[in-house]
């Protein structure tokens, strides 16, 4: 029931976005972000609304530190 | 074109997390007592039995699950009250899929909807607005349970419900606070927990900060961890390092969702339609203002307030080990019912029916 699922938005009219994942789309508001979205970006979405953005920056970042920490030298 | 979400692929390579648990060894075997890490997420519950990420840790290295399964933790009463709601012919009730099979003390909504009782499953709260504003000669009832995740979505469709003017949309809400669970199990000398993979959902609305005070007083890591499976294991290896420096503070791993302040908007919209109430939460008792109550301003769309229902106590499973299990104390595999007589298609506890239930993910992902 809390599951929530990361999607791309694909169309938005006002506080309403057609967001998409592995070919599924879905419709979902945008009312409860405090922060603009536009299409394009990444969003996560739960029961019928986006709860939060995913900042792609602090993805690469977390996922460059992942391989930097974690790469086949580091392992003592 | 489908469209993937790029970054997902790339936090389940198998190769990074093959890397990720070799360090976790390595690191694991500075400890001088083992550890006990506990999600309080269901999706964390999911996701950890579905990437079988136990078999990658050593021994000394525990993960236990908690209370993070809205369903789970939702007591039998609240299942009766729901039911007593299905007996008046004017309502429709409206619910998320997963509590349509909870059993109560006599029945489960399942039946009673076989039975011809108005039970309408949405997808969104919003969903259920619309059936409200559709059926003007009916009442929609919504079954409002979840965390905070789940309680800003329901605070949203009460504020539609009145934008819209209806008459005929109430909320029985029986919603819950995360951290103040947290902070009952972290006393518990009984878990001896030594770090937490706090949830990721319900922190995109209170931000990291909210495990601050929990984190101070008890000194121990909380760290606000993603739900892929290299997420998981970089949010085992910060607990990891926390506790080999003897540290206590929160850290947040899901940095691309979550922020330190949360959700402002969120946080606005919750305070405005709930206030901070006593609640019963399955296994775990009565806890002070760990629930969230509909405020008198909006008493209109409050369920409790507008049906005045009023149920028998209710009748627990002796059997059911449900309890203990959402404690962490128990695993399913300790329950005399689990995959005998209770299974996802007949559950006799609550932590079977749902997906994010902790026996129920035991049973699709192996025991
Ligand atoms: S296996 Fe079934 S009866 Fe046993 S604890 Fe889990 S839900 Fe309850």
């Amino acid at each position: 029931m809390c599951l929530a699922v990361p999607m791309k938005i694909v169309s938005k009219d006002g506080d309403n976005v057609v967001a998409e994942v592995d070919g599924v789309q879905k419709e979902a508001s945008v009312m409860l972000l405090a922060e603009e979205v536009a299409v394009g970006d990444y969003v996560i979405v739960h029961a019928g609304f986006a709860i939060s953005r995913l900042d792609e920056e602090y993805a690469e970042e977390t996922l460059r530190l992942m391989r930097e920490v974690f790469s086949d030298e580091g392992i003592t | 074109m489908k469209h993937g979400v790029k970054f997902q692929d790339e936090f389940r390579d198998r190769g990074l997390v093959k890397n990720m648990a070799a360090n976790i060894r390595a690191m694991a075997e500075r400890l001088t007592h083992p550890v006990n890490f506990m999600e309080v997420c269901g999706t964390h519950t999911m996701s950890i039995y579905q990437h079988g990420i136990r078999t990658l840790l050593p021994e000394n290295v525990r993960l236990v699950s908690g209370p993070g399964c809205p369903v789970c933790v939702t007591p039998i009463s609240y299942v009766d009250k729901a039911l007593a709601c299905t007996t008046d012919p004017l309502n429709i009730v409206a619910t998320f899929g997963d509590m349509l099979r909870v059993p109560g003390s006599y029945s489960s909504l399942m039946e009673e909807r076989a039975g011809g009782a108005d039970i309408r499953i949405v997808y969104s709260p919003l969903d259920a607005v619309s059936l409200a504003k559709n059926n003007p000669e009916r009442r929609v009832v919504f079954l409002g349970i979840g965390f905070e995740t789940t309680a800003q979505t329901i605070a949203a469709s009460i504020l539609a419900a009145a934008s819209l003017e209806l008459k005929n949309y109430c909320v029985l809400a029986a919603h819950k606070t995360m951290p103040a669970a947290m902070e009952i199990l972290t006393a518990d000398p009984e878990l001896n927990l030594t770090g937490y993979l706090c949830p990721p959902h319900v922190s995109t609305v209170i931000g990291g900060n909210a495990y601050k005070p929990l984190a101070d007083k008890y000194h121990i890591p909380c760290v606000v961890t993603g739900f892929e499976p290299a997420d998981v294991m970089q949010g085992i290896e910060m607990l990891l390092v926390q506790t080999l420096r003897d540290e206590g503070k929160v850290e947040i791993q899901y940095s691309r969702a979550v922020s330190w302040g949360g959700n402002p908007k969120a946080q606005a919209i919750l305070h405005q339609l709930f206030e901070p109430c006593n609640t019963l939460w399955r296994g775990l008792g009565v806890l002070p203002d760990s629930g969230l109550a509909i405020r008198g301003e909006y008493a209109e769309f409050d369920a409790e307030r507008v049906l005045a229902l009023d149920v028998p106590d209710a009748l627990e499973n002796p059997a059911c080990l449900c309890g203990e299990v959402l404690k962490g104390k128990l695993t399913p595999a300790d329950c005399p019912l689990f995959a005998g007589v209770c299974t996802p298609e007949s559950p006799v506890g609550a932590c079977m029916v749902s997906s994010e239930g902790t026996c129920a993910a035991a049973y699709k992902y192996g025991r």
